[in-house]
């Protein structure tokens, strides 16, 4: 007997009419099933889809076709059970009422979930030492920095224990101290809390390999591929992943990405005006080739390793593009 | 383009998924304890707020007394009877009341969109009626707090004389018209809540007209009967002159015997209170199905 389906969706599609009265899919028939006990995670960019699943899931959106269950129970037809079992965070929301202090404003949204007072300041005054802000318990919500404010959402998402977390970017814009708290925490909780179960979105890639068991890569509205990172990235074993920091820039990177035996050549830009290529090369022969071609362009290979492929390696094999492209910075040190 | 993996967990292909555990339904006690927690933690922010930003004394009692001090003024240079300075009194201080209803319960859904706090509302179990009822609480609180003390002070100020014909009827006048006024409250939210922006401009565009239309500064009767009877659907129209009959004993300028004032605020909270269930769950639907619980950037 298989472990029981804590998220089940089957075939969701999601279609949004803009104010100009043009429709677009935010999400394409999606179907992934979610075990309990999993930390599973939804890699994509933005405007991939990931927020709109988890809004349908989190039965804050109706889905256009298809069904969705979350521990068990249908996201439209039982919404009222759905929400009693779910939490979610959102990086960069609005906290709440700046004129509460941080413990009152936990209790406040405790309330909405029907704890007993009593035990539900416990647990904040708990949750709050796990975080590291328990000096700021009675601080005003309008004197916390962003940080601050954020643990304070990511606790509140916790309180009520819920059986299914979603974590919609989590640690978005944070600094890489607080990530590793929250990160730290996420996956205590999902191991020492039995039958719970994590959904986590992200675009950091980092972030993904390191605390999901599973996750699903989604672009343009559709699942392209989910498994374990581990597999994933096994997918590129035929390929060899070339990494290198060039000075000047290629001129014309998409001359070079038509060489034989070059699968794909990704461009980025590195510290002090040099610039990152990253390859996909079909083998080791083809290095040589890759190297002269350079060296005819009068581009100067600064350094050089054949990496390990990484799930940023994985995602531009399927999409074609980086992850990062169009979303602003990537965060490698989350 | 590589093709999809399997989307299945790792052994659902191989038996079929087991539900999750069940989840007993809430029994009606549990039901009422969960949105009388809800209720009474929306309501108090309110409550804090009231003693922790001390500015409103300056802006919600200061302001209405000196709107309320050129009715007076103007009444005084007519010879205008004495109880007339009362009726101004207590139109201002009920306007704590109409801009509490507008600004922080109509407009609240839609403030809270806004600021990203609506999604974690619409995702706990509680239900929108207690959060809007604790809203309402915390409201009346907050509003009675500035209405009382600029019924102390322009009392005070103006020498006000009071002619009380029955205490508890006033008050019931008083309870009734909050009643009604802040489910109306509850309907407009619903309404703010799909139509934001737009809805938004419609309050600003109520707050003057309402004043008028209700007979904040003078009695509603000068308005003529069937204008006046048209205002009554605002309850602060039948409150206020109910309230005034009562407090000043004046049925001369009366719109309606007391009695039927106190029956139909009475009818219009059932009505407001109905509707605004209605329209509130219809709304919700609407709003998830069009996407307008959160803000694109959400």
């Amino acid at each position: 007997m298989s472990a029981p389906l804590s998220v089940d969706v089957q075939n969701v599609s999601r279609q949004f009419v803009t104010k100009k009265g043009q429709t677009f899919w935010a999400l394409r028939d999606a179907s992934l099933q979610v075990q309990e006990g999993e930390l599973f995670g939804l890699l994509g960019p933005n405007g991939a889809g990931k927020t709109t699943l988890i809004k349908i899931l989190s039965t804050l959106l109706l889905p256009t076709s298809g069904q969705a269950r979350v521990a068990g129970f249908d996201v439209v037809r039982e919404a009222d059970k759905v929400r009693r079992v779910i939490n979610m965070v959102s990086g960069g929301e609005h906290s709440g009422y700046g004129i509460l202090t941080v413990r009152e404003s936990l209790w406040l949204f405790s309330q909405f979930h029907g704890l007993p007072s009593k035990a539900a300041l416990a647990r904040i005054d708990e949750l709050l030492e796990v975080v590291g802000l328990a000096q700021h318990a009675h601080t005003r919500i309008n004197k916390l920095s962003t940080g601050m404010r954020q643990k304070m959402n990511f606790v509140r998402g916790f309180l009520n224990d819920p059986r299914v977390l979603f974590l919609d970017e989590p640690t978005l814009g944070l600094d890489v101290e607080t990530s590793r708290i929250l990160r730290s925490y996420v996956k205590r909780w999902v191991k020492e809390k039995p039958g719970r179960t994590i959904l986590l979105t992200t675009h950091y890639m980092a972030e993904a390999d390191e605390l999901c068991d599973r996750l699903a890569i989604i672009e343009g509205g559709r699942i392209l591929a989910c498994d374990t990172p581990a597999n994933l990235k096994r997918t590129m074993q035929d390929e060899v992943v070339l990494r290198m920091e060039v000075y000047p820039s290629l001129a014309e990177p998409q001359r070079l990405a038509q060489l034989p035996g070059v699968l794909r050549l990704v461009p980025d830009r590195g510290q002090n005006g040099h610039q990152v290529l990253t390859w996909g090369l079909a083998d080791d022969g083809v290095i040589g080739t890759v190297i002269q071609a350079l060296q005819q362009d009068g581009v100067r290979i600064l350094r050089l390793e054949k990496a390990d492929p990484t799930l940023e390696d994985v995602f531009m094999r399927m999409v074609g593009r980086r992850l990062t492209d169009g979303n602003g910075q990537s965060n490698h040190s989350a | 383009m590589a093709t999809a993996s399997p989307t299945t967990a790792p052994d659902a292909l191989d038996s079929a998924p087991e539900p999750a555990a069940s989840l007993p339904d809430l029994t009606l006690i549990q039901r009422l304890v969960l949105n009388l927690r809800a209720a009474r933690a929306r309501a108090y922010v309110r409550v804090v707020a009231t003693g922790r930003e001390l500015s409103w004394l300056a802006f919600e009692v200061a302001l209405p007394i000196l709107s309320a001090a050129a009715y007076v003024y103007i009444y005084e240079a007519l010879g205008a009877p004495p109880r007339y300075t009362g009726f101004v009194l207590l139109g201002s201080a009920m306007t704590a009341y109409w801009m509490n209803v507008l600004w922080s319960m109509a407009s609240q859904f839609y403030w809270e969109k806004q600021s990203g706090l609506l999604e974690t509302y619409f995702l706990a179990p509680a239900s929108r009626v207690a959060l809007l009822l604790g809203m309402a609480g915390g409201g009346i609180f907050m509003s009675t707090s500035r209405a009382a003390s600029t019924l102390i002070a322009g009392s005070f100020l103006f020498g006000v004389q009071y002619e009380v014909v029955s205490w508890p009827l006033a008050i019931l006048a008083f309870v009734l018209t909050l009643a009604a006024l802040y489910c109306l409250g509850m309907l407009f939210s619903s309404v703010f809540l799909m139509y934001g922006r737009e809805a938004w401009h419609m309050a600003n565009a109520l707050q003057e007209p309402v004043y008028l239309l209700s007979g904040f500064y003078f009695p509603v009767r000068a308005l003529g009967f069937w204008t006046a009877m048209g205002a009554s659907l605002i309850p602060l129209t039948l409150g206020l002159d109910a309230m005034r009959q009562l407090m000043f004993g004046a049925p001369d300028a009366a719109l309606l015997p007391v009695g039927w004032e106190l029956l139909g605020l009475a009818l219009l909270t059932v009505v407001y209170f109905l509707l605004a269930l209605r329209s509130l769950a219809a709304m919700e639907h609407l709003a998830k199905r069009e996407g307008r619980l959160t803000l694109k950037w959400q």
